[in-house]
């Protein structure tokens, strides 16, 4: 029951190239990488001088028509020295590129479809790759190896495996869970074929996104070693530029300044095709959210006279999500709805019948974007239709409380049961620790938790979803509302538990005399505790009525409808098979 | 493991399609030295041709690593899976294969079970190309016939899972399970995360298809009205034990153990008198 | 707790380990003949061996790696095959330089990170886009081609910070401070946007929880769920990418004390390694194998506490 899938999904979707070319981002990095690739691998003909050819008499001098960004000290021509320089550069970050992305991907991909030895034996090596400092390792196999640019390039490929490892490995484990891996298993399909047709589609975007990242990085660490002088002497690279160009920086700073720029370039470059494709893969970044900026509902204060008594009052309200296109699409639909001190209204409809909107909308905790757009929402006199945050905080946690339908989703997995029980009697009732303590000891007692000091200590993924419920409830009547908002509070729930947690909720309402408004799409909930039913469906609420009346006579065919598809165990049940040779046994019937 | 297969094929209507005895499945503990945890301690059912078995059964209980098992999709410690006297508890892959044609699978989720990013089309064809060798043109017209079996329109097969509801993609699964005339469906809770009406439809859905066609469901739920309506016989599990069988109106008329009474008498009834009447008798049960 | 720390400890000890036996192997299986390059093509072949055996390298690997471990345990890690000096001597000197930038560097990694993650988590829309943009800036330029800026733009012409050189911090406490700003910098820029973007979509995240909307409804305020709930939750995956960071500084630093010329591990490693000073290049690895985990275990044990769950695995 969350927000009603508000974007509009589009149907099928162009290919990755199409939409790829389509971002701006993306096209414009990869025209310039393809233009970088294109002088670089055209070098010995487009080039005017070979790398480092020239006349030490022509030595440091500025940009000319035969010397188009000047020459260097020794008076090669640093426009051609730019472009051989690009082909070691490149072939060294694509040496990087295809050593880490074979290692990784393999060893990504066995190890979270295959698990098992494998798995074990994958992470723990990566987890050693992790702690080593690359740079270290780097001037260590220099030490060992010799100053060979492909043999660092394979190292930094080594050490770049994990990236795509990590990636790889967290998409297949994520896939391997889906029920449609096992479905395709059982459809009798090999596992390479599951592999190609499954597993790998799925993790395509976050290579293409890393090889990306990869590559800019290659780049970079490869000018890096060779600036501070740890290239092969003999190899005219960019980073070989950037040394001599650092030796002479003050006095000729542009030796310095090419290179550079073609190193950034190329890494940004790199940088700005992995967030455009991202942007691709991942689909559109999410339509921004602007300051609020909205038409304020006008509360319908006319009709005043009928709402007298109620505890809670809803008119005409309308919720709305605001789509990328502009447009607003209602999901609740001019709701009136009243609920009177000691009452529980049961609130039915299916799934995106906008129930839980309706909830959420009275609580003020609608998700973004959705909002208010009409009607009224009162609550004992208080106006909340699209309220400040101010106008609830005297109510919210003091006399509207909250029962969510997830108990495990729903409580902070990184505090104690005890600490997010006694925050709101601290921060809201100005409780000390010692009376917050024994009043959340009372109400774990009071929720049937048979061992309340214990559980207190506990951390929310050390209880049951049952035990976790009744910690929800607890904290929800801790303050003793006068409103209680419980959205589908047993659903997650064995029937076993729900009957019990029914009967918890039945007797704290007879206790405190609290108003229920009980979300749900169980008609036997809605029979075991409601006094009156609201039946809701696309917005609307079609039919609202005692609960004895409203399942005795309906009026609107929809609850008729509703009703006539409820499975119980009351109608009479699937007869045994009988088969030719094996007739029923008689003694089954009783 | 030996014994041959051919055998099996003029299965007797009486004969039992499907058996599992004394089943244990644990699931190795987490960390070093973590005890196997056990989830199934020896369960024994038959499924025969054309019956549906209805397993109920509350989370954890076990239900659902029993449709695993028969699938090959959990660890079995001991007991044995027999499908028509072969015994398949660890048949190893190529086997597993060739048994995709006798018995399928529809999962509850009808979200993750459907690949979302292949069309309707590529999901159905799968089985028939890659298992069955079907050629594409025989492919389209079996996928039309299995579009109209579970009463989608054959246009269907361009889009993609998140075009459809709910209900519908549970449609799909059915399809793609009825693709390779399987004669057993493990329907591991196929209605539940439907809604109330959608969830009517399918179950009349199921078994319109097993009259006309004769295959045999073991049918996994938490919810013991739905399955006694679809069951000709019912099995109530409890914590990895089978506690109780018989058929849907002896498991709710007369139930014999005393979790089952409890279950049956905490599933509310949806009206508000004769709910209340259940409620007195659940707390009679508790005292007494 | 106490068993989480306990297998945290003992998992870093075996990487320890691992990381010193393979470099070890690595390195003196791969050296070519030391004795040789050291004494010279004119030295004889009795010289050499003499040189050899002296040195120790005549022994098999497995011996030598005994021997260096018996003395490693005590506190000797060797003599420089070149200068003769204790390897332990000379790092324990120009440590301190390295550590300076490497602490520095994360402390100012962390705050400016908690800052521009959370914003731009929270507020989204224009906040976003700027870190977004300092982002693609900070994995673009390479780590020298910032420094070089800084170095000229707030060294040279505004002459605010020493463009070269590193004062003690014992001999000045604010010389120290300029003298490591400009490096810290520098450093910070490349690496802070991975912890800023892992923390900002962590509280994206975090935010949608069903918790989280759980706690409104209590009445907290936002600013309390905000800083106490939700950045605890936020938090734990920042912290593991800060932990990475930082190791990756201890290799990262060696650029950057190059441009700065910086006289820490940089140079010095640089130049053991490219004469193949055996003895100083182990003793460098070994140091950063231990601050690696030490740093991996303050790590764990951050996260541990922020996350209860971890705890478990």
């Amino acid at each position: 029951m969350t927000a009603p899938s508000a974007a509009a999904e589009t149907a099928a979707r162009p290919g990755l190239g199409t939409r790829l070319l389509r971002n701006p981002l993306a096209a414009g990095s990869s025209l310039v990488l393809a233009l970088v690739a294109l002088a670089v691998v055209l070098a010995p003909w487009i080039a005017p001088f070979g790398p480092n050819e020239g006349d030490i008499a022509d030595a440091h001098q500025s940009a000319s028509g035969s010397h188009w960004l000047g020459t260097n000290a020794i008076g090669g021509d640093i426009y051609s020295n730019l472009l051989h320089a690009g082909r070691y550069s490149l072939t060294g970050a694509a040496l990087t590129l295809a050593v880490a992305s074979v290692l990784g991907i393999t060893a990504g991909l066995l190890a979270g479809y295959f698990r098992g030895w494998f798995e074990n034996a994958a992470t723990a090596v990566i987890g050693l790759l992790l702690a080593l400092p690359g740079m270290i390792v780097l001037l260590a196999a220099r030490a060992a190896f010799g100053p060979s640019l492909w043999t660092s390039m394979t190292i930094v490929g080594i050490l770049a495996a994990p990236a795509y490892f990590w990636v790889v490995h967290a998409s297949v484990s994520a896939v391997r869970r889906e029920p449609y891996i096992d479905a395709a298993r059982v459809s009798g399909l090999s596992d390479p074929r599951i592999i190609r047709r499954h597993v790998l589609a799925a993790v395509r975007g976050p290579i293409f996104i890393q090889t990306a990242a990869v590559a800019g990085a290659a780049i970079g660490v490869q000018a890096g070693l060779e600036f501070i002088g740890l290239g092969d002497p003999n190899m005219v690279t960019w980073g070989t530029m950037l040394n001599d160009g650092f030796k002479d920086l003050y006095a000729h700073p542009m030796l310095m300044i090419w290179p550079s720029l073609m190193v950034s370039t190329v890494c940004v470059a790199f940088t700005l095709l992995g967030i455009g494709l991202r942007d691709t893969t991942e689909g559109a970044a999410a339509p921004r959210t602007r300051r609020r900026k909205r038409p304020t509902p006008s509360p319908t204060a006319a009709r005043t006279a009928d709402r007298d008594g109620a505890l809670l009052s809803v008119r005409g309200l309308r919720i709305g999500y605001p789509q990328p296109d502009g447009t607003v699409t209602e999901v609740v639909r001019g709701v009136d709805l009243d609920i009177a001190r000691g009452q529980v209204h049961g609130l039915v409809g299916e799934s995106g019948s906008g129930k839980t909107q309706t909830a959420f909308a009275v609580l003020g905790v609608l998700p973004e974007p959705g909002h208010i757009t009409g009607g009224s929402v009162l609550f004992d006199g208080t106006e909340l239709a699209d309220a400040h945050e101010r106008t609830y905080a005297p109510l919210r946690g003091l006399r509207i409380a909250y029962v969510p339908q997830e108990p495990m989703s729903n409580l902070d997995p990184a505090f104690t049961i005890g600490y997010q029980l006694a925050e709101p009697l601290r921060r809201r009732m100005g409780m000390s620790r010692a009376q917050a303590r024994t009043r959340a000891l009372e109400l774990l007692d009071r929720v049937g938790i048979a061992d309340p000091e214990g559980t207190l200590r506990r951390y929310p993924h050390e209880i049951s979803g049952g035990m976790a419920q009744r910690v929800l409830i607890a904290a929800a009547v801790a303050c003793d509302p006068d409103l209680l908002i419980a959205d589908e509070p047993t659903t997650a729930l064995d029937v076993t538990v729900q009957a019990e947690v029914l009967d918890l909720l039945r007797d704290l309402r007879a206790e405190r005399g609290m108003g229920v408004l009980l979300v749900t799409h169980n008609l036997g909930v809605v029979a075991d505790l409601c006094d009156h039913v609201s039946v809701m469906r696309a917005g609307e609420i079609v039919e609202s009525a005692p609960a004895a009346r409203l399942f005795d006579a309906p009026q609107h065919a929809y609850t008729r409808e509703l009703l006539a598809a409820v499975v119980d165990d009351e109608g009479p049940a699937r007869p045994p098979l009988s088969t030719p040779n094996e007739p029923v046994p008689r003694e089954a019937a009783e | 493991m030996t014994t041959t297969a051919t055998s099996a094929d003029a299965t007797a209507p009486g004969e039992v399609l499907l058996a599992v005895d004394g089943l244990r499945v644990a699931y190795p503990g987490r960390g070093l030295r973590r005890r196997p945890t056990e989830v199934l301690h020896g369960v024994d059912i038959a499924l025969r041709p054309g019956e549906t078995l209805g397993l109920v059964g509350e989370s954890g209980s076990g239900k659902s690593t029993l449709g695993r098992a028969i699938l090959g999709l959990a660890p079995v410690t001991a007991g044995t899976v027999a499908y028509r006297g072969r015994d398949i508890t660890h048949a190893p892959r190529a086997q597993r294969r060739e048994l995709a044609r006798e018995i399928q699978v529809v999962f509850q989720d009808p979200y993750g079970s459907l690949n979302p990013a292949h069309t309707i089309g590529r999901i159905l064809e799968e089985p028939l190309t890659a298992v069955r060798a079907m050629t594409s043109t025989a492919a389209q017209a079996r996928i039309a016939a299995l579009l109209d079996r579970v009463a989608l329109p054959a246009g269907a097969v361009h889009r993609l899972p998140r075009e459809f509801s709910g209900g519908q993609r549970q449609r799909i699964a059915i399809a793609r399970a009825l693709a390779l005339d399987p004669r057993v469906i493990v329907c591991d809770e196929p209605v539940s995360a439907l809604d109330l009406s959608t969830q009517a439809t399918i179950l009349d859905l199921l078994t319109e298809i097993q009259e006309t066609t004769g295959v045999a469901y073991l049918f996994i739920s938490h919810d013991l009205a739905v399955v006694r309506r679809l069951a000709h016989r019912v099995a109530v599990m409890y914590r990895g034990d089978i506690v109780e069988t018989g058929t849907g109106d002896q498991i709710t008329a007369h139930p014999e153990h005393p979790y089952t009474r409890k279950l049956l008498m905490a599933s509310p009834v949806a009206h508000p008198a004769r709910q209340a009447e259940r409620r007195t008798a659940r707390a009679a049960l508790a005292e007494g | 707790m106490l068993s989480y720390r306990l297998r945290r400890t003992l998992s870093g000890l075996r990487q320890l380990a691992a990381a010193t036996v393979v470099s070890f192997l690595l390195l003196y299986a791969a050296s070519g003949d030391v004795a040789r390059n050291l004494m010279g093509e004119s030295a004889t072949r009795e010289q050499v061996d003499q040189k050899a055996a002296q040195l120790g390298v005549d022994q098999p690997v497995w011996t030598q790696f005994a021997d260096w471990l018996g003395g490693a345990f005590q506190g000797d890690l060797g003599r420089s095959w070149f200068t003769g000096q204790e390897v332990t001597e000379a790092i324990g000197i120009r440590f301190p330089v390295t550590l300076s930038l490497i602490v520095g560097t994360t402390v100012l990694t962390a705050l400016l990170s908690a800052v521009l993650g959370v914003w731009a988590g929270t507020r989204r829309g224009g906040a976003d886009r700027f870190v977004q943009v300092l982002s693609v800036l900070g994995v673009a330029l390479p780590g020298f081609v910032v420094a070089l800026v800084l170095v000229t733009q707030f060294a040279i012409r505004l002459e605010w910070f020493p463009a070269t050189g590193y004062t003690p911090v014992e001999v000045s406490f604010t010389g120290w401070l300029k003298s490591i700003t400009l490096p810290v910098v520098a450093l910070t820029f490349g690496g802070m946007v991975f912890v800023t973007q892992q923390l900002r979509g962590a509280v994206i995240d975090t935010l949608r929880q069903d918790w989280v909307r759980t706690l409104r409804t209590r009445g907290l305020s936002s600013r309390r769920i905000l800083f106490v709930h939700v950045l605890r939750s936020a938090a734990g995956p920042a912290v593991s990418v800060l932990g990475l960071h930082f190791i990756g500084l201890v290799g990262g630093a060696v650029i950057i004390e190059q441009v700065f010329t910086l006289p820490g591990l940089g140079q010095y490693t640089i130049g053991a390694t490219a004469s193949g000073d055996l003895p100083v290049v182990m003793g460098i690895v070994l140091l950063t194998a231990v601050v690696v985990f030490a740093a991996n275990l303050a790590t764990d044990l951050a996260v541990g506490w922020l996350n209860p769950k971890a705890r478990r695995s």
